[in-house]
């Protein structure tokens, strides 16, 4: 602490110089906490997927559909406890550019397969009783303003077209995670049968399956294929992580992309602090040797040149993941419907800190040796 | 008393025995200083004079344990520091060692209080420990009403005044003085001349010099001459001294 008024005075001794380097730790760790809410987005399906689910689409993709007659047939394979269907509905509230995903679902077991997105009793119980009964995920609701009891036309493109489907906000519901998609519109199957062509009727997008245990999981997944196998209709059924992890595959390796970018920041980061470190210690050649001179250890001036490294990555570090921690909740609802939702965690925060630190520490490092072998003698002469 | 000429025990405060000091510059062994010897007792102001590499700075560097001699030995208080690693020489330099150069050396961004109170850092002495001995040793410099001020913001001779400060603040042994004057005015440096003759007969101290200029050597008890890394001549300053050539 003796210390710490002399590593504040050489800090602020060229300003400028000073509050570029933060600003270039602060935009670093910035993006370093957008990298990481943007990855979590991408894999944070499978990291939050259920371990007891299984999720069955047509073996040749996801858009061709399979029979709803297969409904029972699954539901009487052992290990299976429910089947929920699903169809992705594709529909546009007012412009394109208001994206939400919109599925029609099966309201009897809905609930039971996906428990962890809550409906309050008395709105799923208005839903169930409203044929063009909808019920709206919370961020969806928020993002449009819109309330119970509320009409919403949506059109769709995909099965037909004509005019709008209107419906009314019976419910909205809320997810128990942090990192659950609370961006889903749902709606009746009845409705959807009601109003789309004959040739829509009577198939499903995909199916849901919740087991009775993980451990089923493999078994049961082929049990179910088996079943369906040399069928017009060949399934492929997977782990709910599974597909989520497939699903993200198919915008390319996020991860492998974001680790490249933070990793050309980083080091970009590493020079750029690292060449300021060098030349303020390099000006600072004559002080040094009067320290060493007068008393100063080597470890003295060591812990001295990295103490400044360090307090400007902190300082650094911590303005940029403020910005982002005040950021990425806007930025997140401007992003609403393109991408779930983002969260910066406290692990993130502390990743991003300790990232900071290490740059901070190994840029300090070089000069930091440079000034400690400094031979007072020689540094003097050059004075 | 000073004297260049014995080569056996004494009871000096500095003792230095064959000292020799070479550098290399390729192939060349350049000798900076040959078989010197040299005892200053306590108080004692001693001024090295002599022609631009004659040695006197190294002479300095080395009695102050900047450098490291090629061969012989330096005693301070019976403590022998030619032989003391790195590390202990650096603990026994905060010690013993005050240091004052031509140019100043203060820290530029330190106010006058910060740039005394640096050796203090290294001590164990509280924080208002600290302050009073920075208070009383830039009153005995006589610039205790400058000590918020920052380098930029005084005179030459007051930053060397400073520079005088921080070099007795720890009440070292014996004050190294580099051309302490060589950056002032004749003015300026007679009132540094006369700080630092106050210092040596006042407060007790012990001053090793090195100037160029023959009217501040004057003002030391010995004045030493250095040619060609010898010790060739001991002149007599403000009191009689015995001295010699050394070989």
């Amino acid at each position: 602490m003796k210390f710490m008024r002399l590593i504040r005075a050489n800090l602020f001794r060229k300003k400028i110089r000073l509050f570029l380097t933060l600003g270039s730790f602060a935009v670093a760790l910035f993006l370093f906490a957008f990298l990481a809410v943007v990855k979590k987005a991408f894999t944070g399906e499978a990291d939050l997927a259920n371990a007891s689910r299984l999720v069955i689409i047509n073996r040749v993709s996801i858009i061709n559909p399979i029979p709803l007659s297969y409904r029972d047939k699954i539901t009487r394979i052992p290990g299976v406890q429910a089947v929920t269907h699903y169809n992705w509905f594709g529909g546009v509230y007012q412009d394109e550019k208001n994206f939400f995903p919109q599925f029609v679902i099966d309201p009897e077991n809905q609930r039971q397969v996906i428990p962890e997105l809550i409906v309050p009793e008395d709105q799923w119980k208005s839903f169930l009783q409203d044929r063009q009964g909808a019920v709206v995920g919370a961020r969806t609701a928020q993002r449009f303003g819109w309330k119970i009891g509320d009409r919403i036309p949506i059109k769709s493109p995909g099965y037909g077209g004509g005019p709008a489907w209107e419906f009314n906000i019976d419910g909205i519901y809320h997810g128990q995670r942090p990192g659950d998609d609370e961006t889903q519109f749902w709606f009746q199957w009845d409705y959807f049968e009601e109003r789309v062509p004959e040739r829509f009727k009577g198939m499903a997008g995909w199916y849901e399956v919740k087991l009775n245990s993980p451990d089923d999981a493999l078994p049961v997944a082929k049990a179910i294929d088996a079943e369906f196998a040399n069928s017009p209709y060949e399934t492929k059924t997977e782990t709910e992580s599974a597909f989520a992890a497939s699903w993200v595959k198919q915008f390319g390796n996020i991860e492998f992309l974001i680790l490249t970018i933070g990793s050309v920041v980083f080091f970009t980061l590493l020079l750029v602090t690292g060449n300021t470190m060098a030349i303020s210690v390099r000006e600072r050649t004559s002080e040094l040797a009067i320290l060493k001179a007068i008393g100063f250890k080597d470890g003295t001036v060591l812990v001295l040149v990295l103490a400044e490294a360090l307090a400007i990555a902190l300082v650094g570090g911590v303005l940029g993941l403020g910005l982002a921690f005040l950021a990425i909740p806007w930025l997140s609802s401007w992003l609403s419907g393109l991408l779930p939702v983002l969260i910066l965690s406290k692990l993130m925060l502390a990743t991003g800190i300790g990232f900071a630190l290490l740059v901070g520490a190994v840029s300090g490092l070089l000069p930091g040796i440079g000034a400690m072998r400094l031979r007072v003698v020689n540094a003097l002469r050059r004075v | 008393m000073v004297s260049v000429n014995n080569n056996g025990d004494s009871s000096a405060l500095i003792q230095v025995r064959g000292l020799n000091k070479a550098y290399h510059r390729g192939e060349e062994e350049i000798q900076v200083l040959q078989g010197l010897n040299l005892d200053v007792d306590k108080s004692d102001f001693v001024a090295f004079m002599g022609p631009s590499g004659s040695g006197k700075t190294t002479l300095l560097n080395l009695l102050g344990g900047l450098d490291v001699p090629t061969a012989g030995t330096i005693a301070v208080s019976g403590d022998e520091i030619t032989h003391m690693s790195s590390s202990r020489l650096t603990e026994w330099r905060a010690r013993h060692v005050g240091l004052v150069f031509q140019m100043y050396n203060l820290i530029p961004v330190l106010t006058a209080y910060q740039n005394v109170e640096l050796p203090l850092l290294l001590t164990r002495l509280s924080g208002a420990e600290r302050r009073q001995h920075v208070e009383t040793a830039l009153s005995i410099v006589g610039i205790a009403d400058r000590m918020q001020h920052f380098p930029r913001q005084l005179s030459g001779g007051q930053e060397q005044r400073v520079a005088i400060a921080r070099a007795i603040v720890s009440d070292p042994t014996f004050l190294l003085c580099d051309e302490p004057t060589g950056d002032l005015d004749r003015r300026s440096a007679d009132e540094i001349m006369a700080l630092i003759e106050e210092l040596v007969d006042k407060h007790g101290k012990t001053v090793l010099m090195v100037t160029h200029d023959p009217l501040v050597a004057a003002r030391a008890h010995t004045v030493l001459h250095l040619e060609k890394g010898v010790l060739v001549e001991a002149a007599k300053g403000r009191q009689n001294v015995a001295a010699g050539g050394a070989a």
